[in-house]
């Protein structure tokens, strides 16, 4: 009998004062303070963060990759949401 | 959209224990260091008070923002600006969205100042109870108020909370659009007829000199400003970001050939300023007390919609139940043999 599985985590630092966290990998780990010692071994060896999340990967809902065209491609077409679009004229002066 | 100066003066905060003094001290340490608080961090309770209350009141702003620019999505004059305008005023919502998941992080929850805003008890800026009487408006907004609002909010990105600094970051990103579409409109039109031109300074008009209350109180009047200067949650003083915005905003208002309703508006050749007329700030006041010209209509109009949809967060939560319910129970029938 295979042995039971050990949950999945992912991981996110906070790289420097004031950024947000980003994800940086997972681990596999059985709870959350190992999870958390696990990421700090296994990410933070060279002074990479300030401060670890982890997260139960079963805990992140994602979008299919499959969907992307649907999801994001609508937006190419608004171009009126960008600054650029707008007609300031150079003697204006930055807007 | 905007942040405003107009808060009531904070209680005296009662001595703390010195463990709470010595905490207060690193605290500010911190602070001094430019280091950002995060959530979990300790704060003073009146720290965390002051920011819960101007990061609602800005999210505040931003949702009620969207009425007098609403009023105008069905009339613009063409499918461009209807598309822009639109984009507009989507943005506002997602910059109240940013805004009320910053102030969550500090322990009240959406639903309490939702319930804080509707009830009267939480204030927004006074800018947005004036009316949008003519499509020049939405011009004038863009370019005036969404131009004030980024004088305010480019200091912000550089708070010392860090989820309102980072909130603010994303909201200047987009800010951008929304001035120049607006000084666009007012560009167009003063290009255009006579009657097109007069209605863009007929906006200006009329905006001028709320835009220059939006900053608040001046300086020696305003109840905050010192601690917030302190807690670095201000960088500015209301006349500093006042003045700036003047001085960035009168040579484009000469450009649109515009003139600014202010007859002792003069250039201080020596301070390289633009030095401005007394503000109304018994307006200012009767504004803030609940008198403008739309305060009522905006509170109504926020208290309709958010009941005309309580049938739909009731639904999508008795929906996300029933799944987790089915999903239980399905969990639970034993595997056949």
């Amino acid at each position: 009998m295979p042995e039971q599985k050990i949950p999945l985590w992912e991981v996110f630092i906070r790289s420097r004062n004031g950024l947000a966290h980003k994800h940086v990998g997972s681990l596999h780990a059985a709870d959350a303070a190992m999870a958390l010692q696990a990421a700090r071994d296994v990410y933070t060896r060279r002074g990479e963060g300030l401060s670890l999340w982890v997260v139960p990967s079963a805990a992140i809902v994602a979008s299919d990759p499959a969907d992307k065209d649907v999801m994001f491609e609508p937006t190419a077409s608004k171009i009126y949401r960008h600054p650029t679009f707008y007609e300031v004229p150079d003697e204006v002066g930055h807007m | 959209m905007y942040t405003q100066a107009l808060n009531a003066r904070e209680n005296a905060v009662p001595v703390g224990s010195p463990e709470d003094a010595d905490r207060a001290a690193r605290f500010q340490a911190r602070i001094d260091a430019e280091e950002r608080i995060e959530p979990n961090d300790w704060m003073p309770e009146a720290y965390r008070r002051t920011l819960t209350r101007q990061i609602s009141q800005h999210a505040h702003s931003e949702i009620v923002g969207m009425l007098p620019e609403g009023n105008w999505i069905t009339r613009a004059p063409t499918l461009k600006r209807k598309a822009a305008l639109l984009a507009k005023v989507q943005d506002e919502a997602g910059h109240g969205l940013y805004l009320y998941s910053a102030a969550e992080t500090l322990g009240t929850s959406r639903e309490e100042l939702f319930d804080q805003l509707l009830a009267g008890r939480a204030k927004y800026s006074s800018i947005f109870n004036y009316p949008t009487l003519t499509w020049a408006d939405i011009g004038a907004i863009g370019w005036l108020v969404d131009g004030a609002a980024i004088m305010n909010q480019i200091p912000l990105c550089r708070c010392s909370y860090g989820p309102y600094a980072r909130a603010m970051i994303r909201v200047c990103k987009e800010e951008s659009f929304h001035q120049r579409q607006g000084y666009e409109i007012m560009l167009t039109l003063c290009r255009g007829t006579p009657e097109q031109k007069a209605m863009a300074q007929d906006a200006l008009n009329r905006w001028w000199w709320p835009c220059l209350m939006m900053f608040g109180p001046p300086d020696a009047e305003s109840q905050h400003s010192d601690q917030s200067a302190k807690w670095k949650i201000k960088r500015f003083s209301n006349d500093e970001l006042r003045q700036k915005f003047v001085d960035a905003t009168v040579p484009q208002g000469q450009y649109l050939g515009l003139t600014f309703p202010d007859p002792d508006l003069a250039y201080d050749e020596a301070a390289g300023h633009w030095r401005y007329g007394r503000i109304d700030w018994e307006e200012f006041k009767q504004v803030l007390a609940g008198n403008g010209p739309c305060n009522r209509q905006r509170m109504k109009q926020r208290r309709d919609a958010h009941a005309a949809g309580a049938w739909v967060r009731e639904a999508a939560m008795a929906h996300a139940e029933k799944r987790a319910r089915r999903a239980a129970q399905a969990d639970a029938v034993p595997q056949a043999a």
